[in-house]
């Protein structure tokens, strides 16, 4: 495709989702927007760019931002955030009044693992008055996480097998998160880049590999967005590979925990 | 840190005992191989393995009996049993787990699943993202 054909494609996917994409990422375009193509009749990507210009291709300028998004997922991922929840549910649940609803945001929350391993753990403590809200750009991804069916596949990637039994139920070939675990999330879709006051305030916030999808600045603007809507002992959990240092002031590592966050003057409290 | 000790993989397919054993070398065991339940045991008798990764239907003892037998002649603490068998039936799943099992895995499985419950079972490190 021609260099102007993916600039403008590139910036499309910018402004809507964040997702910065270099010109080496050409082959994805490549890849993921292949079925796109075909599926419209679109006989190349610079076709595509062009069409993509005319204001009134929504439906098209969002399929294109969610095939080029990454929804990679798996249950407990990365597993010492969730070693970390779990030692810290008990002491936060302690700190609030006994009839206190337990708020916990899935950001960028793909087909809802992260979420269900969350209800699961809640589960396992005996968290009942909880909501766990999961949200992600993609339409496609927010309906999968909703009816929390997964593939043999997706449910032996992170899952212990006593959980498989315990938590979830086989329908066909698929297993599907039982009712009272379902009953604890709700799934929107949402984008991260705008304002999220009307969310209201989360214990625990999730915003894991999302972050490394953006620009510096993008990066802070989320951060910011999302440490606003912390508890003041809250905290935040992000991909390992993934810090807030030279982005935001607003947190701060919790020492000793890899990937955990919380808002600066809290941080240092929680060490140890 | 790299695993240490030794695996047992019951299968009577050769070419799935193959693929196994390339997956769980890469993190450091050693593998012995077994073709049924009764070859198994008398592995089991000779040294007892870390693991045994064990197939449902195999021909001479299935590994359902293999299992039983070995909790019965070896106790349920060691060594860990993980099946991994086209047995996909959450009941079967629930007997196994009854009988002793400490994982289980339902083919077809990828080095991404084998190796990802090696973790949970605490024989490798969680592979890091960091």
């Amino acid at each position: 495709m021609n260099a102007e054909g993916f600039a403008s494609i590139a910036a499309l996917v910018k402004a809507r989702s964040g997702i910065v994409l270099t010109p080496d990422k050409e082959y994805m375009l490549e890849t993921r927007l292949a079925p796109l193509l075909k599926q419209d009749g679109i006989a190349s990507l610079d076709m595509l760019a062009l069409k993509l210009r005319d204001p009134r291709a929504e439906a098209l300028a969002r399929a294109v931002t969610e095939a080029l998004t990454t929804n990679e997922s798996s249950f407990f991922r990365d597993g010492k955030p969730f070693d970390h929840l779990r030692r810290l549910l008990p002491k936060l649940m302690a700190a609030r009044a006994p009839d206190h609803r337990l708020r916990i945001w899935s950001a960028a929350c793909s087909t809802g693992q992260e979420a269900y391993s969350v209800a699961m753990i809640l589960a396992e403590l005996g968290i009942r008055n909880a909501e766990i809200l999961g949200t992600d750009l993609s339409r496609e991804v927010v309906e999968r996480a909703r009816e929390g069916s997964f593939t043999q596949f997706e449910v032996q990637r992170g899952l212990p097998v006593q959980m498989l039994v315990k938590y979830f139920r086989q329908e066909g070939g698929r297993w599907r998160v039982q009712p009272a675990l379902r009953e604890m999330t709700r799934f929107e879709e949402r984008n991260l880049l705008v304002d999220h006051r009307m969310l209201g305030r989360f214990d625990i916030v999730f915003c894991r590999n999302v972050l490394i999808y953006f620009d510096p600045q993008t990066k802070g603007r989320v951060l910011n967005a999302l440490a606003a809507q912390m508890a003041a002992d809250g905290v935040m959990y992000l991909g390992g590979a993934e810090t807030v240092l030279g982005l935001t002031d607003r947190l701060a590592a919790v020492m000793g925990e890899r990937g955990a966050y919380a808002l600066a003057p809290a941080a240092t409290r929680m060490a140890g | 840190m790299q695993g240490t000790g030794d695996i047992l993989v019951v299968d009577d397919s050769r070419v799935v005992r193959k693929a196994a054993r390339r997956i769980i070398e890469r993190h450091g065991f050693s593998v012995r191989e077994a073709g049924d339940g009764a070859e198994a045991l008398v592995a089991c008798r000779a040294a007892l393995p870390r693991l045994v990764l064990l197939d449902w239907n195999m021909p001479v003892m299935n590994g359902l009996e293999f299992l039983k037998a070995a909790r019965a002649e070896f106790g349920t603490e060691e060594p860990l049993v993980m099946l991994c068998t086209t047995e996909s039936e959450f009941e079967r799943i629930v007997m196994a787990l009854e009988a002793g099992a400490q994982e289980y895995i339902m083919k077809p499985f990828d080095d991404a699943i084998l190796s990802g419950k090696l973790a949970q079972l605490g024989l490798v490190p969680e592979e890091s993202e960091a």
